[in-house]
């Protein structure tokens, strides 16, 4: 789960890290009342949105007056920001984080990241902070210093003396710093994060340090002993059709293309993905609707992908393992009687009571078109949204 | 023969008298995998289906019984301690079907599984299975056929449908193993190859990847060295968006890495055949045999 910057900031505030300060604001009026309260030179306004490169996106502006405060956190909210990570559609502009500017000497990077290779944390640090890591892997391979952290020990004192000493920090300066790393390493494991970039972590010109920008995902599977955290998520932030399939349980993910699938099983989702390009045309959506298939979810999941306007065909790719395709079947019957399916629907239904499924099918007098196999699905979908163009 | 698992292997189920469990395990007998013995902590001395004997814990369950393997269908926030016990026990074999278990526990068990003799498969899997002998898992026993064929897969139906394929075209497989589907399991590619590549009686191997970590890539380096058996292998999500989690927790193009162009890419390299679509993977098993 994606968290807010200001949330982040909040979370390793509460261990005691020093962080920038500043607070949320949804209107400009609370803009400028923290911006007065902040009895700062300089105030920085920054869009929370759920990606990264703000600043080139005109998502971050440096505001000098209560005025300035107030216009700018105006002309800002509201607006629909596009940076690399947004996608072409942007994201709006709902919250602002309101901050004091920070004098700055050095900016750096510090990240804590799961290694799957190695099946083990690992804290990375860069003297490049402010550029994204993987610009500096790829330019600089030599600049990022990595320790990892040992499952059971965990990040040791000495291994962030010696991230501290690499970024540059040296006689009794050391010590905040191995300080910040320690803590840093304790907020990751005690609030089960999958991912912590601080990035760009500050020098002052007095030589102490201050999170700037952070940047934190949760482990969704652990949010079960983390109430207050998932109260965190954002749902504005996500896709509403997304948003609706996870309360229904099914596992959605709206993309691009015009052939909508239903799918159980991710591995399955994702190759049908694959086989509906191969075939010639593009996917409209990952569609999982799980082990645990029935008529309502069968249902539910037509629903999602109807409600995406681009979809022009469907292609239904159950294998019957635990879930049997006769009740699949009767999921499709049910829900053609409650919804208007008004485009071709392909339907594949191999193993489990699989025959008896076809003929529920053929008997319900539906127009669908039914496949063998998986390539002769993608073939048939493929032909039926070529046949509507 | 087989790998892993076959008539001999006595399992236990870990969560026998749950939904899923009770199911599994009825499921499982009757394809006569040997259960001789549930675990459910609190249920200790009463039977399963009048006929399998409960335990409070695995370690009494082991000794009484002589279990050598267990399978888990224990809720995630419970299933790192039951993995942990099952360690404990020393039981040579631990399939963990559950699905969404911290990482951070996953962390713990890894760290346990470094230091005992134990082999994990899973989680977040769907078992293993030698076909006729055994299956430990939630796999329909229907589509399988004993042969020749080992299959690995990270997925679950994506492996029901490869094996459907075979069967259908008349090859059968020797063992079937899904390693699961997150970010930390307990049994690589690299070690269901090995196991494979050592097992006189497989004589060719399907591989099913997807995107995500590099799993695939070092699969590729070991086949490139150590392996001489043939490998068939699909890698599913080459239409996944960057960034999104597809599903399985460890299906994720995170920073531009793990895509399937890449892993596609390591495995043509090493001198597996690549099955360019997922219907395809039947076809391509039956020429690298010379059928």
């Amino acid at each position: 789960m994606k968290i807010h910057e200001y949330q982040a900031k909040e979370l390793l505030r509460r261990h005691g890290m020093p962080v920038q300060r500043g607070k949320v604001a949804s209107t400009p009026e609370e803009a400028r009342a923290i911006a007065q309260d902040l009895q700062a030179q300089e105030v920085v306004l920054k869009a929370q949105v759920h990606a990264g490169g703000r600043g080139k996106a005109g998502g971050i502006r440096l505001v000098h007056t209560l005025e300035e405060a107030e216009t700018t956190a105006r002309q800002m909210l509201g607006m629909r920001l596009m940076t690399p990570q947004t996608g072409a559609n942007g994201k709006i502009v709902r919250r602002l984080l309101v901050a004091e500017a920070a004098k700055i000497a050095r900016e750096l990077y510090v990240g804590i990241v799961l290694e799957r290779a190695n099946n083990r944390l690992v804290m990375m640090a860069s003297t490049e902070g402010g550029v994204e890591i993987e610009k500096t892997a790829a330019v600089s391979p030599e600049k990022i210093i990595k320790e990892p952290i040992d499952r059971v020990l965990g990040l040791q004192p000495y291994q962030a003396r010696r991230l501290a000493y690499a970024l540059g920090f040296s006689g009794d300066r050391h010590r905040e710093a191995t300080a910040f790393l320690l803590n840093l390493y304790t907020a990751f494991m005690q609030n089960d994060c999958s991912l912590a970039e601080i990035n760009p972590l500050v020098v002052t010109p007095e030589g102490g340090v201050l999170v700037l920008d952070a940047k934190i995902n949760l482990d969704d599977h652990a949010l079960f002993r983390h109430r207050d955290l998932a109260e965190l998520r954002d749902f504005s932030e996500e896709d509403p059709l997304e948003v609706e399939a996870s309360q229904h349980h099914l596992n959605y993910i709206k993309l691009d293309g015009s052939v909508g699938c239903m799918v159980n099983g991710a591995g399955l989702a994702m190759a049908t993905m694959d086989i509906i390009k191969l075939a010639g045309a593009e996917p409209a959506n990952f569609l999982d609707v799980g082990g645990g298939a029935s008529a309502e979810t069968v249902e539910k999941g037509f629903r999602i992908i109807l409600a995406d306007a681009t979809v022009k065909a469907i292609l239904v790719n159950i294998f019957g393992g635990i879930v049997r395709c006769d009740r699949i079947a009767r999921g499709i019957i049910e829900a053609s009687k409650s919804i208007r399916i008004a485009v071709p629907v392909v339907v594949r239904l191999a193993g489990t009571n699989s025959a008896e499924a076809t003929s529920l099918l053929a008997e319900s007098g539906l127009d669908l078109l039914v496949a063998r196999d998986l390539r002769e699905a993608a073939e048939k979908v493929v032909a039926a949204l070529d046949r509507k163009k | 023969m087989s790998i892993l698992i076959d008539e001999s292997t006595r399992a236990i189920v870990q969560g026998i008298t749950g939904g899923e469990g009770s199911f599994h395990a009825r499921q499982m007998m009757e394809y006569g995998t040997q259960i001789v013995a549930g675990v459910t902590p609190g249920r200790g001395g009463k039977r399963f289906d009048d006929r399998v004997p409960i335990y409070d814990t695995v370690a009494e369950a082991v000794r009484d019984q002589r279990a050598n393997a267990s399978v888990i269908f224990v809720p995630a926030a419970f299933a790192a301690d039951a993995i942990l016990e099952a360690v404990d026990a020393n039981l040579a074999l631990v399939v963990c079907i559950t699905e969404g278990i911290p990482i951070r526990d996953m962390l713990m068990v890894y760290e346990a599984l470094h230091r005992s003799t134990t082999r994990l498969v899973g989680p977040n899997c769907p078992g293993i299975i030698s076909p006729g002998r055994a299956k430990l898992g939630i796999m329909p026993g229907s589509i399988h056929k004993p042969g020749v064929v080992g299959v690995v897969s990270r997925s679950g139906t994506l492996t029901y449908e490869a094996v459907n394929q075979l069967t259908e075209l008349g090859i059968g497989q020797s063992t079937g193993i899904g390693i699961g589907g997150d970010a930390i399991i307990g049994t690589s590619f690299t070690d269901a190859l090995q196991l494979f590549e050592r097992d006189p009686d497989t004589r060719a191997v399907v591989l099913i990847g997807e995107i995500g970590g590099t799993a695939e890539e070092e699969a590729a380096a070991f086949i490139r060295t150590q392996m001489h058996k043939p490998v068939v292998a699909f890698i599913a999500g080459r239409t996944a968006p960057v960034g999104r989690r597809m599903g399985h927790a460890g299906a994720i193009i995170d920073g531009g890495k793990g895509t399937a162009e890449e892993k596609i890419a390591a495995l043509k390299a090493a001198g597996a055949v690549i099955a360019e679509s997922p219907a395809d993977i039947g076809q391509n098993v039956k020429s690298v045999l010379g059928l």
